[in-house]
């Protein structure tokens, strides 16, 4: 299992290196959007209005942070649980996105996604959201600003921490280790 | 008749909420620390590793421990012998919340369920609290807290079984519940077990289960002995810290029984993700 140093937008080169296990810092711009934001998203795509952000190579990051301390640019983020997005996944890879940021199991048609169109589902530490905070130089709020948590945030990383989950080959790190460690 | 003042009520709400969103309880933290000793797989190891890390930050530097604050959830024992002077105990309570929830720069995450529009402008900041009263002895007011994520509420279910589904079908649905669970409520997890009762009562059953210290075991040996033997079931499953694949799945199982009807029961499964945030005060 590599380490690797990764900066956006990304590209397919960058994606088709990343193996299940390895460990990315990722460095640069990220969106972030969850549920509300999503339905919103995919909406504007079906309707073919433009976006509020460029989807090309864009990594999406499945959190609602908290409020900002004074003098802080946000509070702690860490991931929310990403199934609730499965269905809409698939069209933000098609349309561009290269990687998503959330916690816990992806369905088939995510996993076949990120396989024809190159993305990367990455996985950050649930509950690591004080740590996970401190590695967020920026943040603005770009779109939805009524949905409050939910809002669409342009935020920047630094040395962000993730792992891969669901590469561009189809394996899955979550079966990978549970098979390891079940006993039968 | 002894009395209480309103405002009494809110600053202590508000200060044991704004406490457990940055400060992990000890019994929490000491679990954990036990977790990655005994994991085995060096991936949750380095996982559970990460999460006493942000546990040290969220503390020193009063950050909350994670960006889902969650619910304000309490069980709240009033003595029949004690009266609030200033206003209704729930208000007292909504209040200490919503104050809690604001000053701690906790998230405000309820929301209208079909709009899906955050409620903090309209109805309060994490507001409405969830509130579980009931009535004992004496001239106190117990309050119990915990702060309940929505992850690892998601995963959680119940079902009223056959009575002869007895133990071994328990077991096996607890088992099942956490299996298709996987990595989603953010393991190593508690699990709360409500066993008994009526259909809600098993439930709520279920969420107090969580409400109890890590490290304590269920006065009742029967019922402690069951829940070792689901944690070893549990962790048997190899899902791991966030699922990457390991030992330690469950930190506790938790369970409270309770008489039920003859034709009937019921089972509730409630899980806590590690960050269990949880505490009680007793005014």
């Amino acid at each position: 299992m590599a380490t690797y140093s990764l900066t956006t937008p990304l590209t397919s080169e960058d994606t088709k290196q990343l193996k299940a296990g390895d460990t990315v810092l990722l460095n640069g711009t990220i969106f972030t959007a969850r549920d509300a934001a999503h339905s919103r998203l995919v909406a504007l795509i079906e309707k073919g209005e433009e976006l509020p952000f460029d989807l090309e190579g864009s990594i999406i990051y499945f959190v609602g942070p908290t409020p900002p301390k004074p003098g802080d640019p946000i509070g702690s983020a860490g991931p929310t649980t990403s199934y609730r997005m499965d269905s809409f996944s698939p069209t933000m890879l098609k349309n561009g996105s290269k990687g998503m940021i959330g916690k816990g199991n992806r369905n088939q048609e995510v996993k076949d996604a990120c396989v024809a169109y190159d993305g990367i589902y990455f996985g950050a530490t649930g509950g690591a959201g004080a740590l996970l905070g401190k590695q967020i130089r920026s943040a603005e709020v770009i779109a939805y600003p009524e949905l409050g948590p939910e809002a669409v945030r342009k935020i920047t990383v630094e040395d962000f921490p993730v792992t891969v989950v669901n590469d561009t080959k189809g394996n899955d790190l979550y079966q990978m280790g549970r098979e390891q460690y079940e006993v039968k | 008749m002894r009395e209480i003042e309103f405002d009494v009520v809110v600053k202590a709400v508000k200060d044991m909420i704004m406490h457990c969103g940055t400060d992990l309880p000890q019994d929490t933290y000491d679990a954990l620390e036990q977790a990655m000793e005994d994991e085995k797989s060096p991936v949750s190891k380095e996982v559970i590793r990460q999460l006493l890390e942000n546990a040290n930050i969220a503390k020193d530097e009063k950050r909350p421990l994670c960006q889902d604050t969650g619910l304000a959830v309490f069980f709240v024992y009033v003595g029949e012998e004690v009266r609030i002077n200033g206003g209704l105990l729930r208000d007292a309570i909504n209040q200490g919340t919503e104050q809690g929830y604001t000053e701690g720069y906790l998230r405000a995450s309820t929301c209208e369920p079909f709009s899906r529009l955050n409620l903090k402008d309209s109805v309060g900041y994490n507001l409405p609290a969830i509130i579980h009263f009931d009535i004992v002895a004496g001239d106190k007011i117990d309050i119990e807290y915990a702060a309940k994520g929505g992850g690892s509420e998601n995963v959680s279910r119940a079902r009223v079984f056959p009575p002869a589904a007895g133990k071994d079908g328990i077991v096996a649905y607890v088992k099942e519940v956490i299996s298709d669970a996987g990595g989603n409520p953010c393991p190593p997890i508690t699990v709360g077990v409500g066993i008994g009762g009526t259909f809600e009562k098993a439930v709520i059953s279920s969420k107090h289960a969580l409400f109890r210290d890590l490290e304590t075991k269920n006065p009742d040996p029967e019922m402690a002995e069951l829940e070792a033997r689901m944690l070893v079931e549990i962790n048997n499953l190899g899902i791991g810290a966030m699922g990457m694949g390991g030992t330690k799945t469950a930190l506790a199982v938790h369970i409270e029984a309770n008489p039920c009807h003859i034709a009937s029961l019921p089972v509730s499964v409630n899980v806590q993700c590690h960050s269990s945030r949880h505490t009680h005060i007793t005014i």
